[in-house]
Formats: C-alpha cells, sequence, structure tokens
C-alpha cells in the first residue's frame, strides 16, 4: 500500500549565525548577509515522509515550497536525500504574505497537486517561529491536524498512528488520512544526501533558471525528471485577494532594533582576588549561600 | 447573549487546575479590557470544569463561558477549535488570547484560519495604540499592538490587525504578571452545549495513549540560574556550568544558540521562544544577549555577564561585568565559593 506525501518546506535565512552585517543601519534585516538554508524542521518532516516511503514502497514524496525562484534549492536538496518530485511555488503575487496568506497560497497548491494521503512540514520556521501555517493550511483544506509529531509510527488502511511530543508529556494518538502533520525538531534527524540520487538531480531546475542558457534548458526538457515544478498564483487558480499583503490580516507597524537602557555595569577583573571578592560580597548580601 | 465586542481569554487547565499561564493572560486582558472600556471573558472546555469558574473569577472576569463534555479531555483540535470558532462567530470579541503552549499553538492558528483573523505567535508586550495605514492614510483608533521579537530575535516588531476581528495573540507563560484583582469578584457563567458547539466528525483523532511527564527542569522556580550561549563552545563546557549551577544551588539554562548547537536540551532554552525568568541571580556565560534571550531574563534582579567579547550586547544590561574566557572564571567562581561559603 503506497501513499502520497507532501512535504512543505521552507527556505530560510540561517537566524541562528547571525553575524554584525545581518542588520542594515536603517534597523531592516540584510537577507542577502545570512545564508539560506533549508528550514531545519522541515527536514525533520521529510525524514519522517523517507520512513514511509521505505516502509511502504511505491509511496511517492513531494516537496512544496513557497518563496523565490531560488527555492529551487530546497527541492534540490529533498531529491538528493531521497524525494521524487517538487514545486515551487513563486509570485510577486505572495509577496508580503504574512501566515495565513501563505497558508492560502499553500493550500491551493496542494489542491492543484490533488493525490494527498500526509501533508507533512516542519512544526515552526526559523526566521519566524509562529508555528501557524501547518494548522492553517489544514483548516483552509478542511483536513484534520497533528501537531508536534516526534515519529509517524503507521499509515495504513486509512488511519495514521503518531506519536507527539507535548509539554506535558508524550501522547500517541490515531487519525484518518488525509491529514496534516507537523514535525517536532525531536524527531529523527533527515539523512544524509544520497550520492547516486545528487549524480540524478544535480541539475534539476525550475524553467526561470534555465530559462537563460539554450543549452541547459533543453538539457533539462529533453529529462522529465530533472524539471522541477514552478507554479504562480495563476497556476494554481489563487484568488488575488487573498495573496500576498492583500490576504494578510497581519500588517507590520513597525520594525526596530531594540537598544537598551545601557545600565552602569560594574566591571570586575578576572583576577582571582577580584573574582573572590565579588563571590565574598554576593554571600554577604545573601544573593547566594 | 449578544454581549459583543469584549476581551476574551481561552483558558487551560491540568487536573482541575487553570494553568498559570491563562490566569497571566486573563490579568493581562483585564488591564487591557479597562482601558478600551469593555467586559473581560473567558472560554474553559474540557470535563470536570466543576466550580472551575471560581479560580477565574478573581481575575476580574465578567462572563466565563463553559463547555463541559467527556469528550473535550483530553484537548483534541478540531473539537476546541469548532467551539471557538462558532462561539466566536456568535459573540465577535475585539480581542483573543491564548497561551503559547502545545495547545494554544494548536489551536490559535486553526481558529484564526476559519476566521480570516490576524494571529501572532510568542507576543513579548501587548499594549492598545493607534495605527495610520501607510498607503489608505487611514486610521485606527485603538488597536491591540502585538509586540514580539522577529527574524530568530534580531528585531522587535509591533503587529496589528486593522481590519479583522478578532485580534488574536499568543503569549508563553512566564511573560505576562499573575494578579489577582479582586477576591470577591464575581461574573456570570454561561454554560454552552457542547452538541451545539461542535460536530460530530470534529473527534476523528482519538488519543490511544498519553503519558504525562513533568519536566525535571524548574527554570521559573530557580532564584539562582546559571545560563550558557553559544560562547561556551561544547557540551563539556556546560558541565562546567552544570557544575557552578550545582554549586550555587541553581538551575542551568541556555540559549536557543546553544540549544540549536546540540549542547543542552531545549527544555532549558531562555528566551522569547522558550521560557522566561525573573530570578534573583542570573549568570550569563559566553551569551552574546539577542533580544530573543534579553527577552527572557531582563528581569533578572542582579545579571552577572561572563564573556570574553567585552563588547556583547548582553554586557549593556548586566549589572556586573566579567571580561575573560568562562573556561577560566567559573572554575574560580566554583572554587572561591566553596573556600567561602558556610
Amino acid at each position: 500500500m503506497s501513499l502520497n506525501i507532501i512535504v512543505l518546506a521552507k527556505q530560510v535565512p540561517d537566524t541562528r549565525n547571525v553575524g554584525k552585517d545581518a542588520m542594515k543601519e536603517d534597523g531592516t534585516v540584510n537577507r542577502a548577509a545570512l545564508p539560506a538554508i533549508f528550514n531545519p524542521e522541515d527536514l525533520n518532516a521529510l525524514e519522517q515522509a523517507l520512513k514511509l516511503k521505505e516502509m511502504y514502497p511505491g509511496t511517492k514524496v513531494t516537496i512544496l515550497t513557497m518563496g523565490p525562484a531560488r527555492a529551487a534549492e530546497i527541492v534540490r536538496e529533498g531529491l538528493y536525500r531521497g524525494a521524487d518530485d517538487g514545486v515551487v511555488l513563486s509570485d510577486r503575487a505572495f509577496a508580503g504574505s504574512d501566515t495565513l496568506a501563505t497558508s492560502y497560497a499553500l493550500s491551493a497548491a496542494i489542491k492543484k497537486l490533488g493525490q494527498y494521503d500526509l501533508i507533512l512540514g516542519g512544526r515552526q520556521a526559523i526566521d519566524g517561529d509562529t508555528a501557524q501555517v501547518g494548522p492553517q493550511v489544514a483548516e483552509k483544506l478542511k483536513l484534520p491536524q497533528v501537531t508536534y509529531a516526534e515519529d509517524i509510527i503507521k499509515a495504513e488502511n486509512g488511519k495514521v498512528t503518531v506519536k507527539r511530543r507535548i509539554e506535558s508529556g508524550v501522547e500517541t494518538v490515531e487519525a484518518p488520512y488525509p491529514i496534516v502533520i507537523t514535525v517536532n525538531g525531536s524527531a529523527e534527524e533527515c539523512r544524509p544526501r544520497n550520492a547516486k540520487a545528487v549524480m540524478k538531480y544535480k541539475k534539476a531546475a525550475v524553467p526561470s533558471e534555465v530559462a537563460a542558457d539554450e543549452e541547459k534548458k533543453a538539457f533539462v526538457e529533453a529529462r522529465p525528471y530533472l524539471q522541477i515544478g514552478e507554479w504562480t498564483a495563476n497556476t494554481v487558480e489563487a484568488d488575488l485577494a487573498q495573496c500576498g499583503l492583500a490576504g494578510s490580516p497581519t500588517k507590520v507597524k513597525g520594525i526596530e532594533n531594540v537598544v537598551f537602557t545601557a545600565k552602569e555595569a560594574r566591571k570586575i577583573e578576572n583576577t582571582d582576588e577580584a573574582l573572590e571578592d565579588l563571590i565574598v560580597e554576593l554571600i554577604g548580601n545573601h544573593t547566594i549561600g | 447573549m449578544a454581549d459583543k465586542n469584549n476581551l476574551i481569554v481561552y483558558c487551560e487547565f491540568e487536573d482541575g487546575k487553570v494553568a498559570d499561564v491563562s490566569l497571566e493572560l486573563l490579568t493581562k486582558g483585564r488591564q487591557l479590557a479597562d482601558k478600551l472600556g469593555i467586559k473581560l471573558e473567558a472560554v474553559v472546555a474540557g470535563d470536570n470544569l466543576k466550580d472551575i469558574e471560581k479560580q477565574i473569577f478573581p481575575y476580574g472576569v465578567d462572563t466565563v463561558y463553559k463547555v463541559e463534555d467527556k469528550k473535550l479531555y483530553p484537548y483534541t483540535s478540531l473539537p476546541h477549535s469548532s467551539i471557538l470558532i462558532n462561539l466566536f462567530k456568535e459573540i465577535e470579541p475585539r480581542i483573543a488570547f491564548m497561551g503559547a503552549t502545545s495547545i494554544g499553538r494548536d489551536l490559535g492558528p486553526r481558529v484564526s484560519s476559519a476566521l480570516h483573523s490576524g494571529l501572532t505567535a510568542d507576543c513579548t508586550s501587548l499594549e492598545i495604540g493607534d495605527y495610520t495605514d501607510a498607503k489608505t492614510g487611514k486610521e485606527y483608533k485603538d488597536l491591540l499592538y502585538q509586540i514580539r521579537p522577529a527574524f530568530g530575535g534580531n528585531i522587535v516588531a509591533t503587529i496589528v490587525n486593522p481590519d479583522c476581528r478578532p485580534q488574536m495573540a499568543t503569549v508563553r507563560e512566564g511573560v505576562m504578571k499573575k494578579e489577582v484583582k479582586n477576591s470577591n469578584y464575581v461574573g456570570k457563567v454561561v454554560d454552552l452545549d457542547v452538541n451545539k458547539y461542535t460536530d460530530p466528525t470534529d473527534y476523528v483523532v482519538d488519543i490511544i495513549d498519553r503519558h504525562v511527564e513533568k519536566s525535571k527542569v524548574n527554570l521559573k522556580g530557580s532564584p539562582i540560574i546559571v545560563a550558557g550561549g553559544y560562547g561556551v563552545g561544547s557540551k563539556e563546557n556546560f558541565e562546567l556550568l552544570q557544575k557552578l549551577a550545582d554549586t550555587l544551588g541553581g538551575e542551568l539554562g541556555a540559549s536557543r544558540a546553544a540549544v540549536d548547537a546540540g549542547w543542552i536540551d531545549h527544555d532549558r532554552q531562555i528566551g522569547q521562544t522558550g521560557v522566561t525568568v525573573r530570578p534573583k541571580l542570573y549568570i550569563a556565560c559566553g551569551i552574546s544577549g539577542q533580544i530573543q534571550h534579553i527577552a527572557g531574563m531582563q528581569d533578572s534582579s542582579l545579571i552577572i555577564s561572563i564573556n570574553d567579547d567585552p563588547d556583547a550586547p548582553i554586557n549593556t544590561i548586566a549589572d556586573i561585568v566579567i571580561t575573560g574566557k568562562m573556561e577560566d572564571v567559573v572554575p574560580k567562581l566554583i572554587k572561591y565559593y566553596k573556600k567561602n561559603s558556610k
């Protein structure tokens, strides 16, 4: 029994390694200075999909990502690790989307893909940390949802069994599919790239990446497995009023670099004497001890 | 029941006790409702809810909506979402809050999607203020400012929902202060019929097993916290910090960068997407001081920063700065504490 699995993945700036040039002088984010990576928890979700593909031969894993054309890197990365196919959803109409408008666009693309048993994604993306897109996609598609998944144990006969890791402990749930499942960072790490898959897919591209190069274009056009879908709002028949800024109920009123009111910090020398004096003082005023 | 346009808090509970995060939101909710001249409401759904309103009213709650049914406990997404969606359609709240917990973060987005209302996750501050749309020039009075660090905590964003209601936000436990308004305050209870607010098709997810595991880490309750950041450099060095924490009788915490690096468990993460703490003493070791981290510890009574970078941002909020390598400073602190205590 095989499954159709869609993995929602996002290319994100690596906010974990923010250098001093990450912010521009006007306080906005200098995206160019940050490396773009596969959102970590989306990799955990991909691993769950690939594990299920091993359990249920014939299973098809499709990566769906929304972003600029260079987000095709995410699809390629997925193909290198064992996914079968991928689509980049890319349109200026999606610019400025909040989580709700993003979920709307993704749900339109999922409808366009048509066949799905499981829709997986990371619990949250590191550039926003909202954890909202998964449940919102589920609601848009009128599907049930399971969040905070740590292990998708099985998916058979229309029912999926999932272990969840939540604040209060561990829960195992059984739910019907199709369903949306978001996966925690505590789940198994994603397997590395497969050398054969890298050889096979390294020239995979979305049309706009090869449009300017006749040779590359012809090469990809002759090989369907190298063709990564590049869909616009029009392709997925999205209602423009629900996309991008127009479709986003939340607006950013302002962004600021916070400047903390500097306290007059006492400087303690890193010497045995000064440190011992500090400890004695903290014991004396009952801060410690 | 058409009492509309108020501020409502979804209250969570476990073992018959309303969650601290819900009570903290009620406290903040009461302040904002007073400012706006509206009522404060609460909604609670689950089983064994007898007298639960007695824990809620003292926070100044005017109306408690109760939906009691065995099927509603433990929490599952769809029935609880349906209750909020249907109730909100009826009472049209102006503002709705829930905890940024594994329940609130599962429930909030689903409800906001169904109602096409804006939701902001993990707010660190909530205020009331005006907004002018830069494009249309349209002015809005008394919106909810949903303030949160964004972009990995490198900036702080103020978010508003000008046109959609309710204006929704989640907040983590410990971020807002919990304060009883009046222990004799009594509002009214409105019992809702579960069958009117949920659909049989909502009950498709079965919980087949549930282990309650209380976290062994008690950052919130500890008067002394020793926390490490990316500058700690390794798992081994975290053991050194653990030793300092043990020596001083404190808890070990960490910044997100250290958690992401895999040196320490995520339940020790302090900051906007972790735990918010207010200890008597906070010793920050190798922590640069991103906003996301500072948001979760800036109210500590005494902050000591140990960092080899004298310009680390955290030093600007520290009371005491020790410039040096933590591997070098920490063993000395342990040594001199042992020598001088008792």
